[in-house]
């Protein structure tokens, strides 16, 4: 077992850092992060069915990325991987935002119908707009920051279906090419805000583990670059 | 037929009682052994005295009228009623005052993250000490509480709450900017924080200095790397914090300390030196605490204070855990 040193204060026997890696769309991304790092994935790349993976520096813990937060508040992971759509819509949760990781760019944008002024229409006459998402407390947040009231709707399938057959407005969603809007006759009324992999730490790991957790970072920024 | 209780409140059954009683007695000794005799203040205070304390503070989670309209509030910790009690019944006697409690206080939070609305503290209050070695004594006490309590891997985080406003302040940071930099900081959002000090277009210098100084945490090491970003806050800070760290060695306890230049606390009271506890077993904080120089002046008697709260329930957390370790440790491999 490796033992971690804190600078100053003591060693910690807990073995290497864990690092909640997240599945889906920003898993590629990481792995090829990793490698470049030199942590070894292959394992990773195989066996999709483990979830936890042990490599010579660190433990990789495998997980949706909406769960990163969750693992890493906890401190059941040191460090996490995960997008800053999850973080948004997660902002009680107390993690430490290290690093702007730079790759998985998507946007966070309100949609709405081509050529239709539903959303403005809803606004100036009912005082209010029906949005549909999957990240309610980022909408919310957005619409009040702006000082416009909006019912935020959410649902848990394709977000795109709900201005189409009247259930919504507008609404909320990450957008990377734009394919998905356009062929549903959706387009981009407002950016919310742009959404990158960031690096996350639990805030006990970050200051009593603060040369394994900084070395980590350290090489991660290096290669993002 | 279910018979709720409110949320945020939990039922406590003989086993678990028995732990919690067994480790406030081995708390409770600390404290009679370093001369901090236990008081007791209402559960329930006027509101404007709450709020006289702390205007930034903890969440009030219950608010209620007495029969005469006067409106109440349950407590959010035991500091502000202890600093109305040396303000008010102790007028007369002369500091320092070497206080302990054991209570339940209450704030607002989300349940469902696992937070409770109703927690019980542990905690000592030094009135009439000035810093470094009220603080340095307060330090000492949590130390041989934390061993007490089995928690012999716990570090104690020691920064200071005026860092930030003052080098902000050098720097001629105010307003909106200042406020959004102060949150970034306490929510330890680095990304967010490089972002809003590139939109201030401060010099070089200034910049590293900010961005760095939320990443210096360690041993001694520190106030040398603090020092050498230069500039009068941070040269301020890094005295009081060397000042202290030099006073916390004189009583053997420096080794346990992780100095810490982004430490940030919730309360608004916090002067000076601010402590949080961590254990390595467990994710969360444990407790913290502080200087804080200007509370008790608010209730009209001006003296200087530090002082610390250990979540009970937190620490019985982390003696559970480490004792698991422990046990795994031993086993045979």
């Amino acid at each position: 077992m490796r033992l971690g040193t804190v600078s100053g204060t003591r060693a910690r026997g807990d073995g290497p850092l864990k690092l909640a890696v997240p599945r889906g769309a920003l898993l590629e991304g990481t792995l090829d992060l990793l490698d470049r790092i030199g942590v070894d994935t292959a394992q990773v790349r195989s066996e999709s069915r483990a979830l936890v993976f042990d490599t010579d520096d660190v433990v990789l813990v495998t997980m949706r990325p909406s769960d990163v937060p969750t693992y890493v508040e906890a401190g059941a992971a040191d460090v996490g991987i995960t997008g800053k759509d999850v973080l948004m819509e997660q902002s009680e949760r107390i993690v430490y935002e290290l690093l702007d990781l730079g790759y998985g760019e998507c946007r966070m944008v309100l949609a709405a119908r081509r050529g239709d002024d539903a959303l403005a229409e809803a606004e100036q006459r009912l005082g209010a707009m029906r949005i549909a998402t999957k990240y309610p407390r980022a909408a919310e947040r957005h619409f009040q920051e702006s000082g416009r009231r909006a019912e935020v709707i959410e649902v848990k399938g394709s977000v795109e279906l709900a201005p189409l057959v009247g259930l919504a407005d507008g609404i909320v969603d990450l957008v990377d090419t734009g394919r998905t809007l356009a062929e549903n006759q959706l387009e981009v009324r407002e950016e919310i805000a742009t959404c990158t992999a960031r690096l996350v730490a639990n805030r006990v790991a970050h200051k009593l583990r603060a040369a394994e957790v900084d070395e980590l970072a350290n090489r991660m920024r290096e290669a993002a670059r | 037929m279910t018979h709720r209780i409110p949320p945020g409140t939990r039922d406590i059954l003989p086993t678990e009682m028995r732990e919690l009683r067994r480790l406030q007695g081995a708390l409770s000794a600390v404290f009679e052994r370093y001369g901090y005799g236990e008081v007791a203040t209402p559960t329930i205070e006027y509101d404007e005295v709450l709020a006289r304390g702390d205007e930034r503070g903890a969440p009030v989670a219950y608010r209620f009228f007495d029969s005469d309209g006067g409106l109440l509030a349950l407590r959010t910790d035991m500091t502000v009623p202890i600093a109305r009690l040396v303000a008010t019944r102790l007028a007369a006697t002369d500091p320092p005052f070497r206080l302990s409690y054991f209570a339940n206080a209450y704030r607002a939070v989300r349940p469902q993250r696992g937070q409770m609305g109703e927690f019980a503290q542990a905690g000592v209050e030094l009135v009439g000490a000035e810093a470094p070695d009220g603080t340095a004594e307060v330090v000492e006490v949590l130390s041989a509480a934390l061993d007490a309590a089995g928690l012999t891997r716990a570090v104690i985080g020691l920064g200071d709450a005026d860092l930030y406003r003052q080098l902000l302040a050098e720097l001629d940071v105010s307003g909106e900017r200042l406020d959004r930099i102060l949150e970034l900081l306490a929510a330890h959002d680095l990304v967010g924080l490089e972002r809003e000090v590139d939109a201030l277009g401060l010099d070089a210098r200034a910049r590293e200095t900010l961005l760095r100084l939320p990443n210096l945490r360690g041993g001694a090491e520190v106030l040398e790397e603090a020092h050498e970003l230069g500039g009068a806050a941070v040269e301020r800070a890094t005295q009081r914090l060397a000042a202290t760290y030099a006073a916390l060695s004189d009583r053997g306890v420096a080794g346990r300390i992780n100095l810490d230049l982004g430490l940030l606390r919730d309360l608004g009271y916090y002067t000076g030196a601010i402590l949080e506890v961590y254990d390595p077993a467990v994710g969360h904080v444990l407790g913290g605490g502080g200087r804080y120089d200007e509370l008790v002046g608010r209730f009209g008697r001006s003296l200087p204070a530090a002082g610390f709260a250990l979540y009970l329930e937190r620490v019985h957390i982390a003696q559970a855990e480490e004792e698991r370790l422990g046990s795994r440790e031993e086993a045979p491999a």
